[in-house]
């Protein structure tokens, strides 16, 4: 019977897991080059760069130009170059267990 | 009137379900009334429909996964104890669930003793009420928890986090002595935390080898804290009310400018636009506007890709850094000079906004 339940639960599919590697964008949002796996969504990286360029564009707008900028999330890491009107993206997954920041201090 | 505590047990395992709404419902002291989901949408059409005390998910769900149920879950019904409970033990779940707000995740029991330690600790959640303050021992205030420590002659130590800012009280046999936050040591951190109005707070193992700063009793700590808290009352009173109605007193972002590097700052409502404080901002209408999209955008991502909030933003150019982050409903921008390293800009932040929740 627990050999049946493993069996039928092999084939659902697995979490999505968060990339670790970098994509570069042009100006129109376009992707020129990625290093990250295919298993990534292709739509996540296409709203993660248009986010990031907007976000260079309005900073603009705001008389605040900036070459730089990361987003630090309490699992993850976005840190984007602007290059140009477009952007090197890179995307980090941040795994550090609570316990171990506990521990660390 | 049933005031049982009522769990919600989701996972697209029916078997699964079966086993553990029985030893839920069954062994836990509290008897709670468990209902059972076997999908994602499923279990956020019951919360919808009746409360719940507590969520239990599994992560791996074909369709809506247990991490998109956590973080809505987290955002509907804040009050609600969420668990997450799966067979997943890569640890970037486990960061991405903390991040989303569980109060646990566990490991799907593999062995009798496990299974011990998960009612247990399910009960202990179940044990703790709903009604604000630091949770972890809710209704009861930062004083109250210290206080049950002290009079318990306890050995411990307690890690309390408000936003950002964390701070560390030690207590070795009923006696506080040391606290810790950000620079400060000794009294100081031990007031600059006791400040705080809410947040979370832990008991971690206590450290033995802890030098003692604090020689005043913890009745005496407790004494100087409410003594300061009713003068700093009374001189905000005072202050507030020479001001208008909106809007904390200009001074306030000025005193945060003293932090090592700051250029500039401003302040303003995560939701209100007109709500907006600066200091040294030379145009400070279109920022704050670009402050607010930039977070509001960002936050939605985290939502999407399952992260939780933003917790920093950091940005620079060749003339200056800037770093952005949110306290309570309000959005902190402050800009620091070019030369600060990044830990500066970080640890720069930390300070702020814990005299900002101060």
């Amino acid at each position: 019977m627990g050999l049946l339940n493993l069996l039928s639960r092999s084939d659902q599919p697995a979490l999505m897991t968060l990339p670790t590697g970098s994509f570069v964008l042009d100006r129109e949002g376009n992707t020129m080059t990625s290093t990250l796996p295919r298993s990534f969504p292709a739509q996540y990286t296409k709203d993660i760069g248009t986010r990031v360029l907007q976000a260079f564009q309005k900073a603009r707008e705001a008389h605040l130009p900036l070459t730089e900028l990361t987003i630090h999330y309490g699992a993850f890491k976005v840190l984007a170059r602007e290059l140009r009107g477009g952007a090197m993206i890179f995307l980090m997954p941040v795994s550090t267990p609570p316990t171990q920041a506990v521990k660390s201090n | 009137m049933n005031t049982a505590p009522k769990i919600l047990l989701v996972d697209d395992d029916q078997a699964f379900l079966d086993l553990y709404e029985e030893l839920l419902s069954r062994h836990l002291p509290s008897m709670p009334t468990v209902r059972v989901a076997s999908s994602g949408s499923r279990a956020l059409a019951l919360l919808e429909s009746e409360p719940f005390t507590m969520l239990c998910v599994d992560l791996n769900m074909p369709r809506m996964d247990g991490l998109q149920v956590l973080s809505i879950a987290r955002r509907k019904y804040p009050q609600m104890r969420l668990v997450a409970l799966t067979a997943e033990r890569d640890e970037q779940f486990r960061a991405r669930a903390y991040a989303l707000g569980v109060d646990q995740y566990w490991i799907k029991p593999e062995s009798d003793a496990e299974v011990g330690q998960l009612l247990e600790s399910i009960e202990s959640l179940l044990q703790r009420e709903s009604q604000g303050g630091f949770r972890g021992v809710q209704s009861k205030s930062l004083v109250d928890i210290i206080q049950l420590e002290c009079l318990s002659q306890s050995t411990t130590l307690l890690r309390i986090t408000n936003g950002h800012a964390e701070g560390r009280i030690w207590v070795h046999q009923g006696e506080v002595i040391d606290a810790e936050t950000g620079e400060l040591v000794g009294e100081a951190a031990f007031h600059r935390i006791l400040s705080w109005k809410a947040g979370n707070f832990e008991l971690l193992p206590s450290d033995p080898d802890r030098p003692r700063r604090i020689h005043t009793s913890y009745q005496g700590l407790l004494l100087d804290t409410a003594q300061a808290f009713d003068e700093a009352t009374s001189q905000h009173g005072e202050v507030a009310a020479s001001l208008p109605p909106t809007g904390q007193p200009a001074s306030s972002l000025a005193a945060l400018s003293e932090t090592e590097g700051v250029e500039f700052l401003l302040a303003t409502g995560t939701a209100d636009p007109q709500r907006l404080e600066h200091w040294s901002v030379e145009n400070p209408a279109p920022i704050a506007t670009w402050t607010r999209d930039l977070m509001r955008s960002f936050n939605a991502l985290g939502e999407k890709l399952r992260v939780g909030p933003v917790n920093l933003v950091v940005g620079g150019n060749l003339r200056r850094k800037l770093a952005i982050a949110q306290s309570g409903d309000t959005l902190l921008c402050v800009g620091f000079r070019s030369t600060a390293g990044a830990d500066q800009v970080r640890d720069g932040m930390k300070e702020i906004l814990s005299k900002w929740a101060s």
